[in-house]
């Protein structure tokens, strides 16, 4: 029973969908099946996150085929995490976009595509084989090109064609990779890989390699110089699409750059450094970006690319220390960042506008929602005790501990800029004075809406906001957590071992 | 071979108009396809099956893995490839333009 456990997770959504699927046209079913599932997607994660907690790492071979010739899924705590971070997110936006989303939207298989999504994600973080990871890459960006179009206006569209491009662009370059990778070693199995590429004797091949691998998930995680995809499309579709998008899709990049700089390309002075130095450059352009912005959801897409940075350089600087952070960094910002963006949706939802200038008066309008919104925004910036501030003194630290003075500059500047956004972006929406608005007609305001409505907006933001006071809170249990992601992914012989192993005692 | 299809693919991207977008995302993947199957070492005429009577490969044989991965790539790339035909079929009735620069009506704030 529990030896399966590692695909329940695929099953689980791949199920949904199918369900989701034959009740196409009934889209009141569809929104029960959907927070239904959601509810029981986070009782299976957390079993999984419970069950590796216990027994360690966990690995299924598909068709039992002995490790490195099958396609292996591996559960270890950082799969593990993700994938219970993806349910919470998952439930939270699809409770969300019950009630946000219009129905003509909705029509159109909505939900079916959205579980699609979670299966794609889900898979991506429990694979150990490389081409596997490229194919639930490919489920992902399908499903997020069907969401991102879904509803076909102009700007949509338009960004839309930009995210396409640049997204294939990416997959492709993945593929010459893995083609590469294929030809320098023979094998695709992640574990058996980490042998393999540490046992070549042309190093200069192996590097170029990894800056294959490096530009193809750079892409996907919205890095420095190739992030400029991102703030043209994401706030184009319907807030909770670009809610599930901000909070998972570019960190499926970043869970992918984690696992193969720490697992496969590792020891590589070069690649480390120019991992640093991109994430340097990510914190110090996301957030000057968002500075300038007017458009509140485009504020917060440039502050994903600066965040980014925030993961990204404690890979870069690699010490035990520093992944923690990073790890930390991951499920705070995976929280706060779905939270965010469903924020900018009921904010839009209350006066139909997002852009900066012409918002105000909420908190004469509505002070406890303020109260709320505050949650997220806080904790994004990391005033203590709020989520955002334990990673960044672990990154700190762990910058100090190998004296990288850039490092912790460009975190104190970065993390500067986001609080002088965040202030302006409070300031300007809770407590200027209500400017005067044309009243849209046709549009379903805040106000209008049912009770029931209004309960389906606020919930799951409520709902993510306790989370991440929990993740503030309760810091000492994430931090615990976090840590032992890292000293599991700094030891990389316990997941080749957990890989090997398992294919040893399931032979026939 | 593949260096041609990746330089016209690459360049048919960085082109203004869109249909010579998505050419160039087919010549690139066309390109990625081939590059798989060159790396998994082209061996002629010897398909992996163990004879009878020995239990490893006696000789060099097909490595049948990257036929696998190709295969996976172009039904792949093909689901893609038709989604990015619909989608600037729409694109330009929406748009009414094929030009990737005049399509800037994200950039106005709303």
């Amino acid at each position: 029973m529990t030896g399966q456990l590692v695909i329940y997770p695929l099953l689980l959504q791949l199920l949904l969908s199918i369900i989701l699927m034959f009740s196409w046209s009934r889209i009141s079913w569809q929104r029960v099946i959907t927070v239904v599932g959601g509810f029981i997607n986070i009782a299976v994660s957390f079993w999984l996150f419970a069950f590796i907690w216990n027994e360690g790492t966990q690995t299924i071979q598909a068709g039992n085929w002995a490790a490195p010739f099958g396609i292996t899924f591996v559960a270890d705590s950082l799969s593990a995490t993700l994938v219970l971070l993806t349910a919470i997110s998952g439930l939270a936006v699809s409770v969300f976009s019950a009630s946000s989303i219009v129905a003509a939207r909705l029509k159109y298989g909505y939900f079916p595509i959205f579980h699609f999504l979670l299966l794609g994600l889900n898979g991506a973080f429990l694979t150990g084989d490389v081409f596997n990871l490229y194919v639930w890459f490919e489920i992902i960006i399908i499903s997020s090109f069907v969401l991102i179009t879904l509803g076909g206006e102009k700007a949509q569209l338009e960004g839309a064609v930009k995210y396409f491009t640049l997204n294939i662009l990416a997959s492709m370059i993945f593929l010459t990779a893995i083609a590469v990778l294929y030809g320098l070693t023979g094998s695709l199995n992640m574990a058996d890989l980490s042998l393999k590429v540490a046992a070549i004797e042309n190093r200069g091949l192996v590097e170029i390699t990894g800056i294959l691998f490096l530009i193809a998930f750079g892409i996907k995680a919205a890095v420095f110089p190739l992030y400029f995809w991102l703030p043209d499309s994401y706030h184009t579709p319907p807030s909770a699409v670009s809610a599930i998008f901000a909070g998972l899709l570019t960190k499926v990049g970043v869970y992918a750059l984690i696992r193969f700089f720490t697992l496969i390309f590792v020891d590589n002075a070069f690649l480390q450094d120019t991992i640093l130095v991109m994430a340097i450059l990510t914190l110090i352009s996301g957030g000057l970006g968002a500075l300038v912005q007017n458009n509140l959801r485009k504020v917060f897409s440039y502050l994903i690319i600066c965040h980014i940075g925030f993961m990204i350089i404690g890979l870069g600087l690699f010490t035990e220390m520093a992944i923690a952070g990073a790890i930390f960094y991951l499920i705070h910002d995976i929280v706060v960042k779905t939270n965010l963006f469903m924020v900018s949706g009921l904010v839009y939802r209350i006066t139909g506008t997002s852009s900066i200038r012409s918002l105000g008066g909420l908190y004469a309008q509505y002070p406890l929602l303020s109260l709320l919104i505050a949650i997220p925004l806080f904790s994004l910036v990391g005033i203590p005790p709020l989520s955002g501030f334990w990673p960044k003194i672990s990154l700190i630290t762990a910058a100090f501990e190998l004296e990288n003075w850039w490092a912790i500059g460009a975190i104190l500047f970065a993390s500067l800029i986001t609080m002088v956004i965040i202030a302006k972006v409070w300031a300007n929406i809770v407590w200027k004075d209500k400017p005067e608005l044309p009243e849209r007609s046709n549009f379903r305001y805040y106000e209008k809406l049912t009770k029931e409505g209004k309960i389906q907006l606020v919930a799951p933001i409520i709902f993510l906001s306790l989370i991440s006071l929990y993740i503030g809170f309760g810091a000492e249990q994430v931090q615990q957590l976090s840590s032992r992601v890292a000293s599991e992914l700094m030891d990389r012989q316990q997941y080749i071992d957990a890989v090997f192993k398992s294919s040893q005692t399931t032979k026939p | 071979m593949i260096g041609v299809l990746y330089a016209a693919g690459i360049y048919m991207i960085l082109r203004r108009s869109l249909v010579k977008l998505i050419l160039g995302i087919i010549i690139l993947g066309n390109g990625a396809n081939l590059l798989i199957f060159l790396l998994g070492r082209i061996t002629k005429g010897n398909p992996p099956i163990i004879p009878g009577d020995l239990k490893v490969f006696a000789e060099a044989y097909a490595d049948p893995i990257p036929q696998a991965l190709i295969l996976t790539a172009i039904v792949i790339s093909f689901g893609l490839q038709s989604f990015a035909i619909i989608l600037i079929k729409r694109v330009y009735k929406v748009v009414k333009t094929d030009d990737i620069d005049e399509m800037n009506a994200i950039d106005q704030d709303s």
